[in-house]
């Protein structure tokens, strides 16, 4: 999933008292510049398990059409829960900007 | 048929309530509002008004089941009174920036400490920030006129609206109030569905995250309604004038057409303040009173208007703000006036704390020291009748 930047908002363009009235907005926030680390899978060590999919809380791993999963670094905050929970340790965080 | 009962300005309240058919009621009991919120019971316990009634734990619980149920869309109500309206303090600020069409008596008590049940006015202004608009009445006439008004100012503008009574003073005070039909106040307030509420046949998310890229817009938009609510409070109250034949302006003013000096104040001691000008008149003395009905919005071009002309004014503040450049009603009096071509003196006055009576003595003590900061300037703010 691509992630969509939309231009911000006038207040009044904003639904009135700050209301979403769209469902699946989250999906327009980019949270790179959150990050001072990123999950990098070492596709030869997963045994595609899975866990680094149903743990990661912004929903950032994918599965490509081969059926390897890879992060969308767009939704990735670099919290390093997936590489917690990735058993066979396919999973390492690189500090960003090294 | 106009009936003409004799009840107290919190009887008053709860009948503008019952004849304003609220869908919910959230309360928790606080001298001196007790007995609006008992009356309401006994209306929905009598089956007089159809509305869920629901006793909370605390004025917290009170004040945010009341912004839930108003994001339903139900007309929404609840009351109370200093240490009740200091426990809500957090939930006002989301009820105005979720823009919540709640209506709330604020029956005016001094905070504690020392404990104190009397009226003063420091519980809603320590509230002045919190994005509500806030009425003032004096009587319990005022009382009932003014609460069915704001059940159409708050939902005309999607926000909330406090109507201030003086704790005891009115809201104990037994006298005759003029009650429309039941009818004609659901007419002048029909219940009717708002738009953009929380349902479930639609995605609808309230109470989110405003992030910086967010927050100030979302903010803004509180800011820009309660500006835009200053001539929709005006046509409201034509429309109840025309329908009921009672209107109230945001300030009321009473001698000042030819006044040097002027008293401007907020509650009932307007009507004390009136006598003693009266005399002070009949003694060739030339003073004035101002009372504010609004205080906010602060009615900024009308007290301009109306203080044309005069000297010096006398601000009587029933509420301090320690340490500041000035108390409540002064600061905002003063900056009202402050870029006025020929603005007059302004003297700071404090009186009538924690239920302190504030007497003749204390009024001929403010019109002369206002008539005195007319001719020699104003000096600090005067604590009246504090003891040494």
């Amino acid at each position: 999933m691509k992630c969509v930047k939309t231009t911000l908002k006038g207040w009044r363009e904003i639904p009135e008292g700050g209301a979403i009235t769209e469902p699946g907005s989250s999906v327009n926030f980019d949270v790179t510049a959150w990050r001072t680390s990123s999950p990098v899978i070492d596709q030869e060590k997963c045994t595609k398990c899975g866990m680094c999919f149903l743990y990661c809380p912004d929903s950032a791993i994918e599965i490509d059409e081969t059926g390897n999963y890879r992060v969308n670094i767009s939704y990735c905050k670099g919290c390093g829960i997936c590489a917690k929970g990735c058993a066979p340790k396919a999973i390492t965080m690189v500090k960003e900007g090294h | 048929m106009v009936r003409r009962i004799g009840i107290s300005g919190n009887y008053a309240v709860a009948y503008a309530v019952k004849m304003a058919d609220v869908d919910m009621i959230a309360a928790y009991p606080i001298t001196p509002q007790t007995t609006i919120v008992e009356k309401l019971s006994e209306f929905v316990a009598n089956g007089e008004l159809d509305a869920s009634y629901m006793n909370v734990e605390s004025e917290h619980s009170a004040i945010s089941a009341c912004v839930g149920a108003s994001l339903t869309g139900a007309r929404v109500f609840t009351a109370t009174s200093s240490q009740g309206l200091a426990l809500m303090h957090e939930i006002l600020f989301m009820a105005s920036a979720l823009r919540t069409p709640i209506v709330m008596a604020n029956v005016n008590r001094a905070l504690s400490a020392p404990l104190n049940i009397w009226n003063d006015h420091s519980d809603a202004m320590a509230q002045r920030d919190a994005g509500w608009i806030q009425l003032w009445v004096r009587s319990a006439q005022e009382a009932f006129d003014a609460t069915v008004e704001s059940f159409k100012i708050a939902e005309e503008t999607r926000l909330p609206v406090m109507v201030n009574m003086d704790g005891f003073i009115v809201s104990h005070m037994y006298e005759p109030v003029e009650l429309p039909d039941e009818e004609e106040i659901r007419k002048f307030i029909p219940s009717r569905p708002l738009e953009n509420r929380v349902s479930t046949k639609r995605a609808h998310a309230v109470g989110v995250v405003g992030p910086p890229e967010y927050y100030y817009e979302m903010k803004y938009q509180a800011i820009d309604a309660i500006e835009e609510s200053r001539p929709k409070i005006k046509e409201i109250d034509n429309d109840f004038n025309s329908r009921f034949g009672k209107s109230y302006s945001e300030i009321d003013t009473y001698g000042i057409e030819e006044a040097d000096a002027a008293l401007i104040l907020m509650g009932s001691i307007f009507g004390s303040a009136k006598e003693v000008a009266n005399a002070l008149r009949r003694d060739g003395k030339n003073v004035g009173v101002i009372s504010l009905r609004v205080f906010r919005p602060f009615p900024v071009q009308e007290l301009r208007r109306a203080i044309e002309g005069i000297r010096a004014v006398g601000v009587v503040d029933r509420a301090t703000s320690p340490g500041g450049s000035g108390n409540p009603l002064y600061n905002e009096v003063a900056t009202a006036l402050y870029d006025m071509p020929e603005r007059p003196v302004i003297q700071g006055f404090v009186a009538g704390l924690g239920g302190r009576d504030i007497r003749e003595d204390d009024f001929r003590l403010m019109y002369d020291a206002t008539q005195k900061a007319a001719r020699e300037g104003a000096g600090r703010c005067i604590y009246v009748g504090l003891r040494e």
